[in-house]
């Protein structure tokens, strides 16, 4: 008798498994990893070399990023770069084997959340 | 690779509803996964009616109460109901527990019972787990020597390394850790997973082995042991409150020692 195909079971975040803050900051902390390289990273170069250019390129630049599109961009990438910044520091921890505890590895996720909101208000103030 | 969808013939459709007898006043919905293998359709999300006045606390109590009462062909796995077999582990309410010590109080609205996630199913909550044996045996389970045995008595160990032991020793293999892990349902095939490491962890901890140099040699692999990305849903989902991240720590802190790093 040929065996019948097993279904998969069930496994998807959301619908199937409830989303919590281990698996959701660590999907961010990729997700931020993803935009800072693809975003972040060529926004950094691109400022470089406008400012190594001279001030006709600087101006271009100040431009196209002057509208609310530009601010949005500049905004994301502070916050990504806060957010893989912090939590980056909270995997560092984990890997010396400390806070390992789920109180303590959520107590430090809400600091990590609250600290890369604080520091992207604070950074972008400067930014913009 | 991640994978963030169900395969066709995996996709759940709408089940069948078993109504709760008339004059039952405390109803709760048990919104049970369904199928069979000896027919050909999709798996399905069956409605059971359970009057929680004539069932015990625990949610196993009404998944037996349902198949003796309401559908016999409801298929699960359960034995010693005091949660130290780890037969009944399966997605109660979104997180993976086992169903002998889950009280039926502490889910708010429908109880959602699926089998442990990402696995082939065999029938209803029934998963084959034929895998995760297969990845235990890997790691060569029980004690490893070179030197010879006392002939008059038992390998000793100090209090103190026996202590070493504990919160590894407790873990009865029941799969809810390692299928909670999003890196062992995408990478299942060749990383260890959470349950499998702390075993693996528990014999390095171990003062009487003497193959702790081969047990790091067989985990440096950037599958086996280093697709563990500190998620830490295992140790979350742990029903018996281990703590496998912890373990896989230690185990890739020892690879660093070993390194002289």
């Amino acid at each position: 008798m040929k065996q019948k195909q097993r279904p998969l079971s069930p496994f998807m975040i959301g619908p199937y498994y409830k989303p919590q803050l281990t698996s959701l900051m660590s999907i961010t902390h990729r997700a931020t990893g993803v935009f800072l390289s693809v975003v972040g990273a060529p926004l950094l170069l691109w400022w470089l070399i406008a400012v190594s250019s001279g001030p006709d390129a600087y101006m271009a630049m100040q431009t196209s990023l002057g509208g609310w599109l530009g601010s949005l961009v500049i905004i994301a990438s502070v916050f990504c770069l806060s957010f893989h910044f912090l939590n980056g520091i909270r995997h560092l921890v984990w890997d010396t084997g400390t806070a390992l505890e789920i109180e303590k590895a959520y107590a430090l996720g809400w600091v990590v959340l609250a600290g890369s909101l604080v520091l992207t208000i604070l950074l972008s103030g400067a930014l913009l | 690779m991640a994978e963030f969808q169900l395969p066709r013939h995996s996709r759940i459709g709408k089940g069948k509803t078993f109504k709760a007898p008339a004059g039952a006043t405390n109803v709760k919905v048990f919104r049970v996964y369904r199928w069979s293998p000896d027919d050909d359709s999709n798996p399905t999300i069956d409605l059971f009616e359970v009057d929680l006045d004539s069932c015990g606390p625990m949610v196993l109590d009404a998944i037996i109460k349902i198949k003796n009462e309401i559908d016999p062909t409801l298929t699960f796995r359960r034995s010693c109901r005091e949660g130290i077999c780890g037969s009944c582990a399966m997605n109660i309410d979104g997180t993976n527990t086992l169903a002998c010590t889950k009280p039926i109080a502490e889910i708010r609205g429908d109880v959602k019972i699926n089998p442990l996630p990402h696995l082939p199913v065999v029938k209803d909550i029934v998963p084959d787990l034929s895998h995760f044996y297969a990845q235990y045996a890997t790691i060569k389970p029980w004690i490893r020597t070179q030197s010879t045995t006392p002939p008059d008595r038992e390998r000793l160990q100090s209090k103190q390394d026996r202590e070493k032991l504990d919160g590894l020793y407790e873990c009865i293999l029941c799969a809810c850790c390692s299928t909670s892990c999003p890196s062992y349902w995408w990478n299942g095939d060749r990383y260890l997973g959470p349950a499998i490491l702390l075993q693996a962890y528990r014999w390095l901890a171990d003062s009487r082995d003497e193959a702790t140099g081969e047990r790091l040699d067989d985990l440096e692999d950037p599958f086996r042991l280093y697709r563990c990305h500190t998620i830490m849903n295992c140790t979350k989902t742990c029903p018996k409150g281990l703590n496998p991240a912890k373990a896989i720590a230690e185990t890739k802190k020892m690879l660093m020692t070993r390194r002289g790093i």
